[in-house]
């Protein structure tokens, strides 16, 4: 309850607590970026950024992590070796290959814009970053697949 | 909630015949009466009912207790501003026949709420750079001698007295391409939409960003470098991710995000004297 001076009406005191902040996001308010609705395609070219970038941060650990099993010895490196270049698993790699085209263009494409030089040209630089990333991850995958 | 078959209510003068219905999921809070819900309602509609009619209606027919702010009914205040299914709308231009058999209307985002639909602008407003003029150039009072234009309409000079802020000569260029940001009507939709707003408290956001541009461009005595030190605060340009929805939800065009950028292209390459020689 509010510690504002009432003045005797009824409600005084119900009106001195400050109401909510309505979020966007599905979650804590945190998520407000997230949120899928109504949203154009600047603020969608950033929720995908910042899922590319998780996606790559967690990948660098998992990454470190995988490495650190050199150090248990080469049968374990071996039999782990035979797992990852499996077809489903090298599909995953096409992924990442994208989220990385993805996230660098795009990061390009922000820092253009960011920087006042290429304001007028953002809707141009972002197809222009999804396709390069589309066509570049569509190659990729089909290199790491064997098609090519 | 069921519809009777009542005229649905409009702004036009066309005939109001209903021709539709349309349910409206409608957010409700009220201080010290619980937690936030919604209530949802039946809308007869016609073929020009906006968002605004219909919650009018419900207003009249169904929930007086319904709390929603409007004034001049044509996109001119920017008090009516909601969230219609997720995206940063007026009311009082919104057709609801642009969104589908059931809309939600929820209060604008970022901003605290009050009651139901309307939101506490107080934080939005205490966002502007304390420069920012009550009284605009083009809003000034005209005198025996304001608001007259040279006679060269290439080189067109505007002397206004009246204002303490305006005590100054402004010289339109000739063949200007202004901007419209004088238009921004001060509706906080841009702060709604905003990504960055909904995660950081401290973000000034895209309107008083804007206006702070907006004086670089017609300082009326203020120092460019104070603009440009405010503007340059963690919580200023540099806090924007270019997520550009600002623009997106601007209802009359005044542009913010490309206004940011242009305060960033400022900080980062400085002042471009020529454009001031043009």
């Amino acid at each position: 309850m509010s510690d504002a001076p009432t003045n005797g009406l009824p409600g005084t005191a119900e009106r001195g607590v400050p109401g909510p902040v309505h979020h966007k996001g599905p979650g804590p308010a945190e998520s407000g970026w997230f949120e899928p609705r109504g949203r154009g395609r600047g603020g969608r070219a950033l929720a995908l950024h910042r899922v590319t970038g998780l996606l790559i941060v967690v990948y660098l650990y998992l990454h470190l992590g995988v490495l650190s099993m050199l150090l248990i010895g080469r049968s374990t490196w071996s039999s782990f070796l035979s797992l990852v270049t499996a077809k489903s698993f090298l599909a995953l790699e096409a992924v990442l290959i994208a989220a990385v085209l993805f996230h660098g263009l795009n990061g390009i494409r922000v820092a253009l814009i960011g920087s006042g030089i290429a304001v007028n040209r953002e809707r141009a630089l972002f197809w222009a970053g999804f396709a390069i990333a589309t066509a570049g991850a569509i190659f990729a995958a089909l290199h790491v697949l064997g098609a090519l | 909630m069921s519809a009777e078959p009542e005229a649905p209510i409009g702004t036009t003068q066309v005939p109001l015949e209903q021709t539709d219905v349309r349910r409206l999921r409608v957010y409700r809070y009220e201080r010290g009466g619980g937690a936030e819900r919604f209530d949802e309602f039946d809308v007869p509609v016609g073929p020009h009912t906006t968002v605004l009619d219909a919650l009018l209606w419900i207003k009249l027919h169904r929930d007086q207790s319904l709390t929603l702010r409007h004034s001049c009914l044509h996109a001119s205040c920017g008090t009516c501003g909601v969230q219609v299914d997720g995206r940063e709308e007026l009311a009082c231009v919104c057709s609801v026949h642009d969104h589908g058999a059931e809309i939600t209307v929820e209060p604008l985002a970022n901003l605290p709420i009050l009651a139901d639909l309307v939101v506490d602008m107080n934080g939005f407003f205490a966002r502007f750079p304390h420069e920012h003029p009550i009284i605009r150039a083009s809003e000034a009072p005209t005198g025996p001698h304001d608001g007259e234009v040279d006679a060269d309409p290439h080189h067109a000079e505007v002397t206004l007295h009246h204002h303490p802020l305006h005590h100054q000569h402004r010289a339109a260029p000739p063949g200007a391409d202004f901007m419209r940001l004088e238009d921004c009507i001060e509706c906080g939709l841009c702060v709604s939409a905003c990504p960055v707003a909904s995660t950081s408290y401290e973000y000034v956001g895209p309107a008083a960003l804007g206006a702070a541009e907006r004086l670089l461009e017609e300082p009326r005595g203020v120092k460019r470098e104070d603009v440009l030190e405010w503007a340059s605060r963690p919580e200023g340009v540099w806090r924007c991710h270019v997520g550009l929805e600002c623009t997106r939800a601007c209802p009359t065009d005044a542009i913010p995000a490309e206004r940011i950028m242009a305060l960033r292209r400022e900080l980062i390459f400085g002042h471009d004297d020529r454009k001031d020689d043009q």
